[in-house]
Order: C-alpha cells, then structure tokens, then sequence
C-alpha cells in the first residue's frame, strides 16, 4: 500500500506490519489446529499428502488421464495389469492409465472437498452470527429456513438436482450450499446467543462499539474453531457425494473424479472379470479422504467438548 | 455533550440535573417458551418496577438494597443497555429511548459502566492495550494520541507500571489490576456520568480499599456524577453522599447517607442500618433482623412489597401502594409516615 506508507510515519509502518503479522498469528491461533491428537496428525498428513498430489498432478501422473493409449506395436493397452507394460496401477478397459486418473482424480476431490467446506463454513457461520446475534424476526426467519433444510434429504435432493442441471461436479457444491448450511448455522448460532450475554460484550457495547465491530471482534473468534469443524466434516461429505453421484451416472463425464472412476469400472464390469486393481485404488482414496475429515473433526471436538476425552 | 437541556416536561429548570428516571419500570418474562407457559412455569419478573428519581451534577448516589431487587438492572436501564418496559430516562434532559445514531455514539462516550466482575468485563483475546483503545476507536481518537491517553488513564487510576502491563493479557493480571484497567476504560474518554455495579464485590478484601479510594478521588477530580451499586451500606457510607435504598424493584428511600445510617425512616432501612455492625466477625452481616425470607420478584406482595417482612405492618399497607414522602431532606416510601 504505497498510498498509505507516504501519510504515515516511518516509523509507524513496521509497527503496522507487526501488527498485521500478530494479527494473522492470531487468527491461525484462534482456529486451534488440533495438532496434539495423533489420530488428527494423520489426518492432516493424509490431506497433505493428496493436496501435493492434486497441486504437482501434471509431474506425478505419467498420461493424459482421458488419453487412449496403444503400445509401441500400436496395440490398444486396454485391461493391463498393474505393472504390465510400465502401468503403475494398469489401465482400464478403454486403454486408460489408472494411475494417471487416481492422480487427477484428487484435483477434483480437492476441489470439491475445499470449496464445499468453504461454502458450508462461511454461509453456516454467518447465518448463525446474525441470527444468533440480533435475534428476533431475522432469527426467526433464518431458524425456520434452517429447519425447512433439515427436512430435505440431502442424497435425494442432489440426485435431483443433478438430473435437472447441466451434469458438472459444481453440482454438488451448490446442493452443499443450499443444504448443509444449517448443521453449522444452528451450532453457531448457539454458541453466539451464549458469547453474547458476557460481561466484556457488553463492555464493548459501553465503550460505542458498533454492532458489527462487536460482533467480528468480540464474538466471531470465539466461534471460527466451531466453524472449522464443521469445514472439515464438509469435506468429507462433499468427496463423498460426489463420488454417490458419479456413481449413480449423474456426475460429469468431461471430469476425471474417483467416483467418475468406480462407474467406469462398474459399467465395464470389473468387478465381474476380477479388475481389482481398477475399483480398489479409488475406492481407497475416497475412504482415506473421508476419514482423514473424520479424524480431523474428533481432534476439533476434543478442543471444543473436552468432555468427549473420557 | 447530548442534546443540551431540552426544555422539561413541566416547565422547570433542569440544567444542573444529569439524569432523571421517570416511573421507571423493566419487566423480563422468564420461561416464556411454550412448555413452560402450559404448565403454568411461566412468570413476570419485575426486576425493576416504578423508579423515580433525579441525579445532580456532581453527584455521587448509591444504590442500595439486597441481591436481586433490581439495583444492576436499574443501572443497566441508565445506560440505554436495556429498554425500559415502561417510564422515561432523561440523560442531560433528553429521553435516551430518542438517543441514536451519532448522538448515541455521543451518549457513550458520556455515560460509562463500572463492572462488578473484572475477569469477564474484558475481552480474554485481546490486550489491556487493545481493550483501553477500544472506546478510543470508536470515538475516533487519531491513533497517534491513543497511547498518551492509555497512559493518562492508567495513571489516573494509580495502576502500577502502566508501561509494562499494556501487552499482557488479562489472564495474566490479578482481580484487582483488572478492575483498576476496567475502571481506566470507563474513565479514557472523560465522562460526565458513571454507574459503578458493586465494583468491588468479587475482590480480595485487601485491594478493595485501593480500589474505592480511586473511585472516590476519580469521582473527586472529574467532578463525576455517579451511581455506585451496592449491597452493603458500609461501602456506600464511604463513598456516597447520598443513598438510594431499593427494595423488590421499588425505591423505599432516599437521602443524604449520614441522615439515612443515622436515623433510617423506612422499616427496611433500619433493618439494613442495623445489619451493618461488623465488629464481630462470627456474626453474619448478610442476615437482616427481619422475618422472612428473602424478596422474590416474581410474586411481590400487594400494596407494599415490604409488607410481609414489616413488623409494622397493618391493613392499609396491603392494599394502598406507598406514595413518596417528602420528610426534611428525604424521601421516603412508606404508609407509616403518611399523617
Ligand atoms: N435478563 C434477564 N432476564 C430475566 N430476568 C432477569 C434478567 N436480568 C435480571 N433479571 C431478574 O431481575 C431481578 C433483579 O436482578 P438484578 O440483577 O437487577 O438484581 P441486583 O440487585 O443487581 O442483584 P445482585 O446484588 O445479585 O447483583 C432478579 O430477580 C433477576 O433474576
Ligand atoms: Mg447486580
């Protein structure tokens, strides 16, 4: 911000920075990493390891996932066994390397996972925040749209909208966003109408605070950590879902996903000609994804309920 | 400042009057969720129920009176941080319930609280200097001034080292330096009006002479109009000249301290004076040498909400509400004194 450095002092722009810093120092702080549990170690290890994966796909996978390929006696390399000519996890029925496609697979499992847990965490926290917060007829309103979202059948609905929609893995997205709100709007919610009856919330109040300073100072960061729970939870449900949808062939068939992969296999019948290595790996990975949230999610609620620990 | 003295209701002058409550009443209706309202568990609490009084530039005033009978509700009703059910707050001769906008930023920087419990009155985030610049922000003091009146207001409030505490979280601090910075917050932007809700009540008994001597000189040197709530009259006799006895949400009398501990007129106020001697430490000063047990706010008798403890009691106090009267300097509520 060159604007703003020549207003003020010299000296005052480090202290600035500083402050920047510590403020963000706090912020990570505040969102309570839960890195003292082991399970949750392992699933922060385990989304570590598939985020690499996703961000270097283009240097880890060795094909094109969507390529057919042919040997050098320009057979097609249709139904090769792990190993055989040089394929890791060998190829599908159509000639498709499955290594290739695990690899981009979790791109779009990444994809998914983070913005659907973004979506659920941003969208939950703030309904909560206002509804929790001011109360009265917007609570009411809100409460009564979160309880009309408890009462859709979140599979159902997404295959529906799946089937109405352009077929496209933001499919499941966007159901995530009209839908699972309400699990982190309702927990947050409470938790905001308990912050907000202290003592040091009403001292803001005293000392001219406006409702919005109140509320991102003095309550929200109470509640991020409850925020990144229910994030963590998302993404699993998100990988999930559309690894369901994909499987149930209403998912996008341009995208190489691991649910877009155990179709494949279903409907080349894999499973009947004994292509393990085809429907193991993607089946592996959305498993390890799924649990990773879940142990992420146990560490959370451990720093949330210690009361759980017994 | 606020609206500069509106001109009053009836006519009289009002300048040197800081606040005035009007039949002042704050009802809360507890368990009103519907289980609770068909098994008939639903009540009115009248936590505050026709207040009237007026506060003088300069003043300083307690309030008095048992646990729950209304004296911190009263003191948040002041400070526009709840709505009055019904009556008026006039602060500065204007009815805060029309304060809003810039004239309520103005308000709050007039008109500040003293919190009973220094270990939640402060943000356990942020820093003694985060939390004194707070008030500071909001009333848009340019941030080169901001640290020169942290320090004033630490200083003001004789708190030691003022330097080295400002980065320190308040966990790291004792009850008392918390409630010397809780007092600095509430003095940082000079007010001209400051309710004081027991602030040394959850104290050690060894801070507690500090702290009320820099209530009493801050008030002093400000030349502050204050409420300082309380349940014990010792305190009050320390550092009020003027004493408000409350009672089940009602005032039962009002005067100057000396006149009320020397010679209280209210049968409730005796029976508080008499409470007082605290010579003998076996002896529990909380105990009133009055029958029954203590007040509810859900179900007040009817007349006089003192009646079924009174030992002067008599038919008419069950059905007639006392009017104040007027007895030399003091008011006082009670059927015994109307001739
Ligand atoms: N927000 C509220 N909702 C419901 N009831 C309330 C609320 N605030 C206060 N009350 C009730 O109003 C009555 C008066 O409460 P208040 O806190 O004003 O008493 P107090 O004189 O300050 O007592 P203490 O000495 O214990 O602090 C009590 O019966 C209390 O339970
Ligand atoms: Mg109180």
């Amino acid at each position: 911000m060159p604007s703003e450095t020549a207003t003020t002092t010299q000296a005052a722009y480090p202290s600035r920075l500083n402050a920047f810093v510590s403020g963000l120092w706090r912020i990570v702080r505040s969102i309570h990493l839960p890195l003292s549990d082991p399970f949750a170690m392992i699933g922060i290890i385990i989304y570590l390891v598939f985020f690499l994966v996703a961000v270097f796909a283009n240097q880890i996978a060795p094909h094109d996932p969507t390529e057919i390929l042919f040997t050098e006696s320009y057979d097609l390399a249709a139904d090769r066994l792990p190993g055989e000519d040089g394929f890791v996890l060998g190829t599908t029925s159509l000639g498709r390397d499955i290594f290739s496609q695990l690899v981009y697979g979790s791109q779009s499992a990444l994809l998914i996972g983070l913005t659907a847990a973004a979506v659920v965490a941003v969208i939950g926290t703030i309904v909560g925040l206002i509804s929790g917060y001011f109360g009265g007829v917007v609570d009411m309103m809100l409460m009564r749209l979160a309880d009309i979202a408890f009462g859709i059948p979140f599979l159902p609905f997404v295959i529906v909208l799946a089937a109405f929609m352009e077929p496209s893995i933001w499919n499941v997205v966007f159901a995530m966003a009209l839908i699972l709100w309400r699990d982190t709007g309702r927990v947050v919610r409470s938790q905001v109408l308990s912050l907000r009856t202290r003592a040091y919330v009403e001292a803001a109040r005293v000392s001219g605070s406006s409702n919005l300073k109140i509320v991102f100072r003095h309550i929200a960061p109470n509640i991020l950590p409850l925020s990144f729970l229910y994030g963590s939870i998302a993404i699993g449900w998100a990988i999930l879902t559309e690894a369901s949808i994909s499987f149930l062939g209403f998912g996008d068939p341009e995208t190489i996903s691991w649910g877009y992969m155990l179709q494949d296999a279903y409907a080349s019948q894999a499973l009947s000609t004994g292509a393990y290595y085809w429907f193991i790996p993607p089946g592996v990975c959305i498993v390890l994804v799924v649990v990773a949230g879940f142990f992420i999610s146990r560490g959370y609620e451990e720093i949330l309920f210690p009361k759980l620990k017994e | 400042m606020v609206g500069v003295t509106a001109p009053a209701i009836d006519g009289q002058d009002h300048r040197d009057e800081v606040v005035r409550a009007e039949g002042v009443a704050k009802h809360y209706q507890v368990g009103s969720n519907l289980i609770a309202t068909l098994r008939g568990r639903s009540a009115l609490v009248k936590a505050v129920d026709g207040v009237s009084f007026t506060l003088k530039r300069g003043e300083s005033v307690g309030l008095l009176g048992e646990s729950g009978c209304g004296k911190t509700t009263m003191g948040r009703l002041l400070l526009k941080l709840v709505p009055p059910t019904s009556g008026s707050i006039l602060f500065e001769g204007r009815d805060t319930a029309t304060i809003d906008g810039a004239d309520l930023r103005a308000f709050r920087r007039s008109a500040q609280l003293i919190f009973q419990n220094p270990f939640e009155a402060l943000n356990p985030r942020l820093t003694i200097r985060q939390s004194l610049a707070e008030p500071l922000e909001n009333a848009g003091v340019p941030r080169a001034e901001r640290l020169g009146l942290i320090e004033e207001a630490l200083e003001l409030v004789r708190s030691p080292s003022p330097a080295e505490i400002l980065e320190r979280y308040p966990h790291q601090m004792s009850g008392g330096q918390l409630q010397r910075i809780v007092m600095a917050r509430a003095l940082i932007l000079q007010p001209t009006f400051v309710v004081a809700d027991e602030p040394v009540s959850m104290l050690d008994v060894s801070v507690r002479a500090g702290i009320l001597n820099v209530f009493r000189d801050v008030r002093e040197r400000l030349g502050l109009t204050a409420i300082y709530i309380s349940h014990d009259l010792a305190l009050v006799r320390y550092v009020c000249e003027r004493t408000i006895v409350m009672y089940l949400g009602r005032v039962v009398e009002d005067g100057p301290t000396e006149e009320v501990v020397h010679e209280p007129l209210h049968p409730y106020s005796k029976a508080l004076v008499t409470a007082v001697p605290v010579p003998h430490p076996d002896q529990s000063h909380e105990a009133l040498p009055i029958h029954g047990g203590a007040p509810d706010a859900r179900n007040p008798p009817s007349g006089c909400r003192f009646r079924d403890r009174c030992p002067h009691a008599f038919e008419r106090c069950a059905v007639e509400e006392p009017k104040p009267i007027q007895q030399g300097n003091r008011t006082v509520y009670c059927h015994l004194f109307d001739s």
